[in-house]
């Protein structure tokens, strides 16, 4: 900062040139350095209140985002099924999608891979792949939305999470199912119980008939058509039944929680 | 055309006569805050899967990077929507839109696109509209209405499935979304510049008259 006062020029706006300058930044450094220093004090002297209750954009932004989960939640209808398409309407090929290369997929052994199940569900056990298999399965071929606004058709076949959530007595007064997956630097995501009991709903075994490649998320992807993309976990391990607000790896950065469709 | 008409209406002082009710110029102000961000972050949105061949620079959006595009996008719909609706509503009940923007006939608007083009039309009463600004108008109203129902089909596809149907699909939706941005666009660079060239023209749609 003394290095930049140095650079002023005379006559030029001091608060247009810091923006300016702001915006030559990567963007986590500019967040960081608008949060810290360039609205700072600026804002504190022409409002006069508290630093920690000053108008903040972020801030706002997050509320409204709030708000437009509550909106969301209050128009799903838990009935509306995501429109199907026939086969011939598949995506070929579908494209891997994540925030990182598909040679960093997770690699997992499907023999020792298990899937725990934790939180409010009567029967907290873990299931291997085999007893997964065992499960009734419906194939479904519906539009997947990336929240990047590209889309894609695929098939998924698997079991319907409202029907697994009866199998271990889950409490579905409960406000969230939250799943931890094997992906790395570890994802998660929460979803909304009344979109986890949705028809369409789905823990995926398959893709296109064939057992779930390592690239779409084996052995067990979360297939939601009524979310966006980043709401359809791949590489699951893990799933706890809970009233809490967990968070997960995009809503954390800034994604719609809700993410409806 | 229009400035012919105009001199009838000499039984207002033309000191005293309001040319754009208060009403009009707030919801004008604020659609004009409420476009802006919406195509700003739409653009930085638009730049996380471009439908076309380009990207919009960084120097122009709004948001930083998709998630903080998507926020804006979103807080700033409701501005729009909300903002938009009052316009729609005021607009009928008054009669302005009546008063203001119809009849458009094609007469009209060839003779006065002929005007325009040769430099004829006049702007002595910013109170009536010539059959080009009725046109444009009357235009932009429509694409308004229908990037806000394209905006929601892309939004619910699933929840609003029926109406993402009548666009042709969520594919389609996207691209009819992109066009009336471009439309709006468009219509902003000749609306700015009008402006500009007839001065008093923005200055009516500041303080009224």
């Amino acid at each position: 900062m003394g290095r930049l006062r140095s650079l002023l020029i005379p006559g030029v706006d001091k608060q247009l040139l810091v923006r300016d300058a702001t915006k030559l930044m990567p963007d986590l450094a500019r967040r960081r350095f608008i949060a810290g220093g360039a609205s700072f004090g600026a804002l504190t002297l022409l409002t006069g209140c508290d630093v920690s209750d000053s108008f903040s954009a972020d801030r706002m932004l997050a509320k409204i985002s709030k708000f437009n989960d509550a909106v969301q939640a209050a128009i799903f209808n838990p009935y509306a099924l995501a429109p199907t398409f026939p086969e011939s309407a598949i995506t070929k090929p579908f494209p891997f999608n994540a925030y990182y290369e598909v040679d960093d997929a997770p690699e997992i052994d499907g023999k020792t891979w298990k899937f725990e199940v934790r939180g409010l569900v009567d029967n907290k056990k873990s299931w291997t792949l085999d007893e997964l298999y065992k499960l009734p399965q419906v194939k479904q071929v519906t539009r997947h939305i990336c929240v990047e606004g590209w889309s894609a058709i695929g098939s998924w076949t698997g079991t319907p999470l409202r029907d697994f959530l009866k199998i271990v007595g889950a409490d579905t007064r409960a406000k969230y199912c939250w799943f931890q997956c094997a992906d790395k630097d570890g994802y998660n995501s929460p979803l909304d119980m009344e979109t986890a009991l949705h028809p369409q709903t789905q823990m995926s075994f398959k893709f296109a008939d064939e057992i779930l490649p390592r690239a779409y998320g084996f052995p067990m992807k979360i297939r939601v058509p009524t979310k966006l993309g980043f709401k359809n976990p791949k590489y699951v391990i893990s799933m706890e039944v809970t009233n809490d607000y967990k968070g997960g790896y995009w809503e954390d950065q800034g994604y719609n929680s809700f993410s409806g469709n | 055309m229009s400035s012919l008409v105009a001199s009838d209406e000499h039984t207002v002082p033309a000191t005293a006569k309001v040319i754009q009710p208060a009403w009009v110029r707030i919801v004008h102000w604020i659609n004009a805050v409420a476009m802006i961000l919406m195509i700003m972050s739409g653009w930085q949105i638009y730049n996380a899967s471009p439908l076309f061949g380009f990207s919009f620079s960084h120097s122009i959006t709004l948001g930083g990077w998709l998630g903080g595009a998507l926020l804006w996008h979103f807080a700033a719909m409701w501005l729009l929507m909300v903002n938009g609706l009052v316009y729609l509503a005021l607009g009928i009940a008054t009669g302005r839109f009546r008063k203001k923007l119809l009849p458009i006939t094609p007469d009209g608007v060839i003779s006065d696109v002929k005007a325009a083009l040769t430099f004829k039309l006049a702007h002595d009463d910013l109170s009536r509209y010539n059959y080009v600004q009725k046109l444009l108008y009357a235009g932009i109203i429509v694409v308004g209405v229908v990037i806000v129902l394209s905006g929601l089909s892309i939004w619910k596809p699933v929840q609003l499935q029926y109406l993402t149907a009548l666009f042709g699909g969520y594919d389609i939706a996207r691209y009819v979304h992109f066009i009336c941005m471009s439309a709006i666009v468009a219509f902003l660079i000749v609306h700015v510049a009008l402006a500009v060239l007839v001065p008093k023209s923005l200055r009516a749609m500041i303080i009224g008259r």
